[in-house]
């Protein structure tokens, strides 16, 4: 394999682990859509912190974006549950619009010669990530993108691993954690927070759309195949690995975006469980 | 009151300026089976999350064993509509069970072996332990009941406060779930309960706390369950009105075959 190829699809399995580990949570407590939102709404974060810092390599990026990402749940849940306008409807404002002003913002204050632009924002490029290598001495040690996703994983790791009771009952029955004394506001806080932090870690390489395909087809087809949460957990991460394996390599025989590619290989691993699952069930009966 | 579970004092709670709940004032006793009964939208199910802290109060304060929620949040077990989830989460009855298990203070750490053997001590006292391994959307609705009884038994608490547990459960289930409380109540514990079966509010509970919006009535069932009582609570609602009268009917003949009367 070559070192380039490896560098790239080392960055893309890394993220699609991150999403899909959010993700299962996402889907078990059916706020996927929240999740869409998130991925939008982050943009006028990046945007800003970009104008301020003028590089995607800061930290002052993640904490716009995970701003951003937490201001979006607290909008969708202020509409829905203050104003009393149905859930859809409200995520529907909400990330529009806020993706909307980021895009004016981009289109005003940057000029041709950036980095960001709308097309990145909304496909990413994954197979160029390889590119910006960090050289340390006379050695290697990796592409900027990989090293900004590996923290933001490393932290969803140790989250799902200590935090695994808490949001599985969360996930289950809110209310009923609630009265057990779990401090369930604090939990969501650092969830969605980190949803946000991931799909803004995500935005250079597979962009604003795709990263939702991450968040929801590697758990979804986990779901459909296990009914234990700690299977669903693993097996989401492993659909993940592959489509990202199979992805890439189709991406380079027929030469098209290689984030697209692994969307529309997960969506084919979801289907075939799918059927599969049905084909068992009607033999069965 | 001394020896009371439960004391709400003037409490109020609103939906966006409409209240839902108003200046509620009564106190519970200890170690009975509880009804809190009174048409849809009467505040039953709001009433049950005021005194669990689980939604803002717009005026007023609960106490639990004369003392404020916080400090006795482990003597209060919750049993949930069994509608509010979703059943088709990927746990197994032990695994639902085990929740009740889950502390604030345990959160980040491992269950331990007493949990688990508490977990299914639960469990056989639901009669549930042939099925400890089945996915819990394989179950039938009174076995989910019985599931969300466990769950609450396994946090030891001494006060249990259960949403609408008779609903969409068959009779055996019900005469399952009516013998566990009973047996419940015999070791010492609380049983607070949302009913809206008015036709079997006298076989099932020894106090009852009637409520529309307002706060009609609350004491010994034999005390409080009148006519009058009733058309207050219900009143407005034609339809009821025939079966006030089944209830008065049935006091006269009470229903012996299900055999729980006495207790």
């Amino acid at each position: 394999m070559e070192l380039n190829d490896f560098l790239t699809l080392l960055t893309a399995i890394t993220i699609a682990v991150s999403c899909s580990l959010l993700g299962c949570f996402l889907v078990l407590r059916k706020t996927v859509m929240v999740g869409d939102a998130i991925s939008h709404s982050v943009l006028p974060g990046i945007a800003i912190a970009y104008l301020l810092s003028s590089s995607f390599n800061s930290v002052f990026m993640l904490i716009g974006a995970a701003i951003f990402g937490v201001f979006t749940t607290l909008i969708i849940d202020f509409f829905h549950k203050k104003l009393k306008l149905q859930e859809d409807a409200s995520i529907g404002i909400t990330f529009t619009w806020l993706f909307a002003i980021g895009i004016i913002i981009i289109t005003l204050f940057t000029n041709s010669n950036t980095d960001l632009d709308q097309d990145c924002v909304l496909f990413g490029e994954l197979s160029s990530t390889f590119l910006d290598k960090i050289i340390v001495g006379e050695y290697l040690i990796g592409t900027r993108s990989f090293w900004m996703i590996f923290p933001v994983f490393l932290i969803i790791l140790v989250f799902i691993l200590f935090g695994y009771k808490g949001l599985s009952i969360i996930s289950f029955n809110e209310d009923y954690a609630k009265s057990l004394g779990i401090n369930v506001g604090f939990i969501n806080l650092i969830f969605m927070s980190l949803v946000s932090v991931t799909t803004v870690m995500s935005f250079e390489s597979v962009g604003a759309i795709l990263v939702v395909g991450l968040l929801v087809i590697p758990p979804a087809t986990a779901y459909l195949i296990t009914n234990k949460l700690k299977r669903m957990l693993i097996y989401s991460c492993l659909l993940a690995i592959t489509s990202c394996i199979i992805g890439f390599y189709l991406s380079i025989l027929i030469d098209v975006t290689a984030s697209s590619i692994i969307i529309v290989v997960s969506g084919a691993m979801f289907l075939f469980a799918f059927f599969i699952i049905n084909i068992k069930k009607m033999l069965n009966i | 009151m001394e020896n009371s579970s439960i004391e709400v004092h003037n409490l109020s709670v609103s939906y966006q300026n409409v209240p839902v709940l108003w200046d509620i004032d009564f106190s519970l006793p200890k170690g009975q089976i509880v009804g809190i009964i009174g048409p849809n939208g009467s505040g039953k199910s709001t009433l049950l999350k005021a005194i669990m802290g689980l939604i803002p109060l717009a005026s007023g304060n609960v106490k639990v064993l004369n003392k404020n929620l916080s400090l006795v949040r482990d003597q209060l077990a919750y049993v949930p509509q069994r509608e509010t989830v979703d059943w088709n989460f990927p746990a197994s009855v032990e695994d639902v069970v085990l929740m009740g298990r889950y502390k604030k203070g345990n959160l980040f750490r491992r269950l331990t072996k007493i949990d688990k053997v508490i977990a299914q001590e639960s469990i056989e006292k639901v009669k549930l332990e042939k099925y400890r391994d089945r996915q819990i959307s394989q179950l039938s609705g009174g076995q989910q009941q019985r599931v969300f009884i466990a769950r609450a038994l396994a946090q030891g608490a001494s006060i249990y406060i259960m949403d609408e547990p008779f609903v969409g459960v068959d009779m055996a289930t019900e005469k399952t779930i009516l013998d566990l409380l009973i047996q419940m109540k015999e070791d010492g514990k609380t049983i607070i309960i949302v009913h809206h079966d008015i036709q079997t509010v006298s076989n099932y509970f020894d106090y009852i706390v009637m409520l529309n919006t307002r706060l009609i009535a609350h004491g010994p069932t034999n005390e409080v369950l009148t006519e009058e009582n009733l058309q207050a609570t219900y009143g407005g609602q034609l339809n009821i009105i025939s079966k006030i009268q089944s209830i008065i009917k049935e006091k006269e003949f009470p229903l012996r075959e299900k055999g729980f009367e006495d207790k």
